[in-house]
């Protein structure tokens, strides 16, 4: 039993420390992570599920802003580029919070090109980043059937 | 209207036909075409051509001109002048006949009066005789006198019959004599009086002086003629309809019928024509004569200016009837005159630039001094702060307690990266001063390509593989500086390391054929020979690959440039001072090489410097073996000299190996290792021995990670737990502070002390905060952070919703974001203050929040205290701290918001 929650969590620790290397995750998924605790014991699901939701929410109104024809509302796209910026860099999203300063950069430079391949790299990372924690939360409660405790990834 | 084709030949015909054209009036009886007609059988063409130019130079439309002669003024005072001059002429004929008669009439008298007193004698002496009474004789001399004049013939038979008389003879002979004379002076009187008055009869008679006034035009044409003549003048009259009525013009190229009666515009076309029509018609309409230059642009002359004078002109009614109008050819002169110009211009701007020039050596200069000045206060500073180093390393051998050593770790990397920043700049000040001398000196580079390997993977905390590949046809022995290419491969060597996290890191050797780009660079080539070295050289291409994260397209641009790096993310996470790459292309370029880069986000990157190279003789070999050994710190074993592939595995693996297998614990920098719980420690050792099946079963998932190295290597993954290692303070001291965390961990929760400090505050007192954030998921984080400090707290979301909520209810602190939508935060807070020193919330009405919100705004008024704002900020430009400040905030939070930085500002803002 000792083995087999030893074994997942050193599982949980390389695949967690695995997403922060790839630059997935940074520290404010850390600090994310430490707030969460016996009152809210899935406040980090509940944060990160908000988050997608949001991601959906954000890349549609910006593929909407984008796919007009005519001429393209920049401002309208930065908006909601914005907002994925404040809530991606809120989780810790490292690699969409990257797309979205370089989108953001494209939507004042009034760069259509440039926007439309950051959309569609950003919405490549978000579903990458959500398969990722998807597994990682497996892995979580597998440990904690297994009857461990969830260990404490830094970066 | 001018004709080129000016020749001597010409101007001799023209002397002679022109004298006969000048004015209309003689030109009258020859019809336009007839000396052509004539002319046509008997010459060639060219003398037609000659002919016919000198004829049309002048054309006139002889039916109106005469009239326009009577009708103008200018005409009609021509001929007056001439009339008047004639007159004048005249009465100076009548005065000189008058006065050559008062002369013969005076002679008369005088001869009379000698005749008279040779009577008396003549008398006196034959009455004496005769008894002739004196007085009789006296009284009545005259009428004797002509009685005998009038029979003198019969007096001269009594002469003859008298003149064997002795002296009374010879007196009366003389008498005769006189007689004579006086009858044929009296006789010649008599004829001239007739012929004066003939003369007057016939002058009286000349009523129409024609042929005298034909003179006088002939004199006044020859003489216009004579001034004319050669002159580049094109007069003519044109009338109210601007057609032409009269033209002169020295070289016609038309007939008379295709300019006569037809106006500018129809007998040109081109540019200027359209000008010079429109000038002559406002001319006429403004009844002012006036100049001015046009430029031609026809087919028939090409281009030439002219300056023209049109003068209009007058009936002797005052009303207008037409324009003078004469053209003089500048094109040369304009042509001068706007070469003159432009020499003029290019005077000035050469002027211009050389004051420019000028002003660019002098900042020039003072770049110049101001990068010495940099290099002198840098070489300053280094030497005081390595002592501080120094000394700071030598505290850490001593015994501190965890907290101390802390601190110290961090004052010795910061001390470092200080260090090596200074060194950066005194090298690229160096090199873009021109201070930095190149060294010529014999290396092998195997030898450096392995030293710097080494040197890199004794100070490898990663699961790195470092390697160098040198092709075999890279000679054993070349001439460089070695120092610099050190120091080129060291910078992107640790580079490469810095930013690959597995995989492997390396260097390639090769040789290539000289690039194009050196064909041409001959100040190399100089340098080559100025080292006396008669030896071939060759170009050796260095790669320096890794599999790291590689460099986003957009942001290769600015990779070699002067602290930049690909982004500030990068800075944050990485460090260095961003002067490295910079350094390293000068020192290549300085060495007539080049550096280029080529990446591939998340596959690695390749830094390629091309640099020749002499190779240095054979014989050399032995002489210099000490030398060169010396220098790139190398035991010379035979087999290196030409080896050709060298592997480096990081060191740490085979320190700490000594357990055992806990090779996957490696990454944790040591000095993490040992402050680490044992208990920890264990833990993973007492697994280490199951990772490899681990490592098998995990592969699904390990498999998407794969995709970001190049190399498969699968003990690469068991590092996850290694911290990053490249901002060694930073990352240390933060996973100092998580592996304490994990220690506690094991023992009890971490967060039971944080918790039970809110706890009793809140007994105190429940400070009231306002959040001000749009943002849903930062709103839930947030309040979860604020839940773990123990304090609760409102939301607004925007501006408007933030004044609204301060109006209703009274807050001790603020927490506000600052790009939000309707209202953002700045504005917010800028109206809030307003609000706070006014008392009303005027300005915010004004900005247009909605009044009815803050109806009541009589209940909550404040306190005399400042509200706290906190900003949160993205921490970019467009939000930077000194905004924030300058719009009212009294601090700023930089986003994310950390658990930290909420927790100080919270404890900071509120007691």
């Amino acid at each position: 039993m000792d083995a087999l929650v030893a074994q997942l969590q050193m599982q949980y620790r390389n695949y967690t420390a695995s997403l922060y290397q790839q630059g997935f995750l940074d520290d404010q998924f850390t600090e994310l992570k430490k707030l969460q605790d016996d009152a809210s014991p899935d406040f980090v699901a509940e944060v990160l599920s908000l988050f997608f939701e949001d991601c959906v929410k954000l890349i549609g109104n910006m593929a909407r802003a984008l796919d007009q024809t005519g001429t393209v509302d920049f401002s309208q796209v930065g908006a909601s580029v914005h907002q994925l910026k404040g809530s991606s860099s809120s989780v810790g999203a490292k690699r969409v919070k990257g797309l979205c300063v370089t989108f953001k950069e494209y939507c004042e430079a009034n760069n259509y090109e440039g926007c439309v391949r950051c959309l569609q790299q950003i919405d490549i990372e978000y579903k990458a980043l959500k398969t990722k924690l998807q597994d990682m939360f497996n892995l979580e409660k597998q440990i904690v059937q297994a009857g461990g405790k969830v260990p404490q990834v830094d970066n | 209207m001018v004709c080129e084709m000016e020749t001597d030949h010409q101007i001799d015909e023209m002397d002679v036909e022109v004298l006969s054209s000048m004015w209309p009036e003689d030109v009258g009886g020859t019809e336009p075409d007839n000396q052509f007609n004539v002319e046509k059988p008997a010459g060639d063409s060219d003398t037609l051509k000659e002919v016919d130019i000198a004829e049309k130079r002048t054309m006139a439309d002889l039916k109106r001109l005469p009239e326009l002669m009577n009708t103008t003024d200018q005409g009609s005072s021509q001929l007056t002048n001439l009339v008047k001059q004639w007159e004048y002429m005249q009465d100076h004929a009548v005065r000189l006949l008058r006065e050559e008669l008062k002369i013969l009439t005076k002679q008369r008298e005088e001869a009379e009066a000698k005749e008279l007193k040779i009577i008396e004698e003549h008398n006196f002496e034959t009455e004496e005789p005769e008894n002739v009474p004196v007085l009789d004789e006296s009284s009545d001399l005259f009428r004797r006198f002509k009685e005998k004049k009038s029979d003198a013939l019969v007096g001269r038979k009594r002469i003859e019959v008298d003149e064997e008389f002795d002296t009374v003879a010879y007196w009366k002979q003389k008498a005769l004599s006189l007689e004579k004379m006086l009858e044929a002076s009296t006789e010649r009187e008599r004829r001239l009086i007739e012929k004066l008055n003939e003369s007057l009869k016939t002058m009286e008679s000349h009523s129409a002086p024609v042929e005298e006034l034909t003179q006088n035009l002939k004199r006044a044409e020859g003489f216009l003629h004579f001034i004319l003549q050669n002159a580049p003048i094109v007069m003519g009259h044109q009338d109210k309809d601007l057609r032409y009525l009269f033209i002169y013009n020295k070289f016609p190229t038309l007939r008379e019928h295709d300019i006569l009666g037809k106006t500018d515009v129809e007998i040109f076309h081109g540019g200027g024509v359209k000008e010079s029509e429109d000038f002559k018609r406002e001319v006429l309409e403004k009844g002012k004569a006036s100049k001015r230059e046009i430029t031609f642009e026809t087919d028939l002359f090409g281009s030439k200016t002219f300056l023209i004078y049109v003068e209009p002109v007058y009936n002797k009614a005052g009303e207008k009837i037409g324009i003078n109008y004469m053209g003089m050819e500048v094109t040369d002169q304009v042509r001068k005159r706007e070469k003159m110009a432009k020499l003029r211009e290019d005077n000035a701007v050469r002027k211009a630039m050389e004051s420019e020039l000028t002003k660019t050596i002098h900042i020039t200069e003072e770049t110049m001094r101001a990068k010495q000045m940099l290099a002198t206060m840098s070489h300053e500073i280094r030497s005081p702060l390595s002592g501080v180093v120094g000394m700071a390393e030598i505290l850490s051998t001593t015994k501190l307690d965890k907290e101390q050593r802390q601190l110290l770790n961090v004052m010795i990397s910061s001390g470092d990266l200080v260090l090596q920043l200074i060194n950066d700049i005194l090298d690229l000040s160096k090199v873009e001063s021109g201070v930095m001398k190149l060294e010529a000196t014999k290396f092998r580079p195997r030898e450096v390509v392995k030293h710097v390997l080494q040197t890199a993977a004794a100070s490898l905390k990663k699961d790195l593989t470092l390697e160098g590949n040198i092709a075999d046809e890279v000679p054993i022995l070349v001439v460089g500086d070695v120092l610099r290419i050190r120091q080129i491969l060291t910078n992107l060597i640790s580079n490469a390391i810095k930013f690959t996290h597995q995989g492997k890191v390396g260097i390639k050797l090769k040789v290539i054929p000289e690039p194009s780009f050196a064909s041409d660079n001959t100040l190399n080539a100089d340098a080559q020979e100025q080292n006396g070295m008669a030896e071939t050289s060759v170009w050796i291409r260095c790669d320096v690959y890794d599999t790291g994260i590689g460099i986003p397209e957009n942001a290769l641009p600015c990779l070699f440039k002067k602290y930049m790096q690909a982004s500030a993310d990068h800075a944050r996470k990485y460090g260095g001072t961003g002067l490295g790459l910079a350094i390293c292309k000068q020192l290549v370029e300085l060495m007539g090489g080049q550096l280029t880069v080529t990446s591939q986000v998340n596959l690695g990157s390749t830094f390629t410097f091309i640099l020749p190279y002499k190779v240095a003789t054979a014989n050399d070999h032995s002489d210099d073996q000490e030398e060169f050994s010396d220098m790139v710190d190398h035991q010379p074993e035979p087999d290196d000299t030409t080896e050709g592939y060298f592997q480096f595995k990081p060191l740490l693996g085979s320190i700490y190996s000594n357990g055992g297998p806990v090779i996957s614990n490696n990454f944790l920098p040591h000095k993490v290792m040992l402050n680490s719980p044992v208990k920890l420690i264990n833990g993973f050792v007492d697994n280490t021995g199951q990772s490899e099946a681990v490592q098998v079963e995990n592969g699904d998932y390990m498999d998407e990670a794969r995709h970001e190295t190049r190399s498969g290597h699968c003990p690469e993954y068991e590092n996850g737990n290694g911290p990053c290692p490249s901002k060694e303070s930073e990352s240390c001291s933060s996973s100092q502070a998580s592996s304490e965390m994990e220690s506690e961990l094991t023992v009890s929760s971490p967060r039971e002390d944080v918790k039970t400090e809110p706890e009793v505050r809140e007994t105190i007192k429940q400070p009231n905060i306002l959040l001000v954030e749009d943002n849903k998921i930062n709103i839930m984080v947030a309040k979860s952070m604020m839940k773990q400090l123990g304090y609760t707290f409102d939301i607004a979301n925007n501006g408007v919703e933030a004044i609204t909520a301060i109006n209703g209810s009274s807050y001790d602190l603020v927490l506000m974001d600052v790009c939000m939508p309707v209202l953002d935060g700045l504005k917010a807070t800028r109206l809030i203050r307003a609000y706070e020193e006014s008392g009303t919330w005027d300005a915010a009405v004004e900005a247009g929040v909605d009044t009815k919100k803050l109806e009541n705004k009589q209940l909550h008024v404040r306190s005399t205290n400042r509200l706290p704002i906190i900003a949160m900020t993205a921490n970019t430009l467009a939000e930077s701290s000194e905004e924030c400040y300058a719009n009212g905030m009294d601090s700023f939070i930089s986003k994310p918001v950390t658990l930290q930085k909420l927790k100080e500002c919270l404890q900071k803002y509120l007691h």
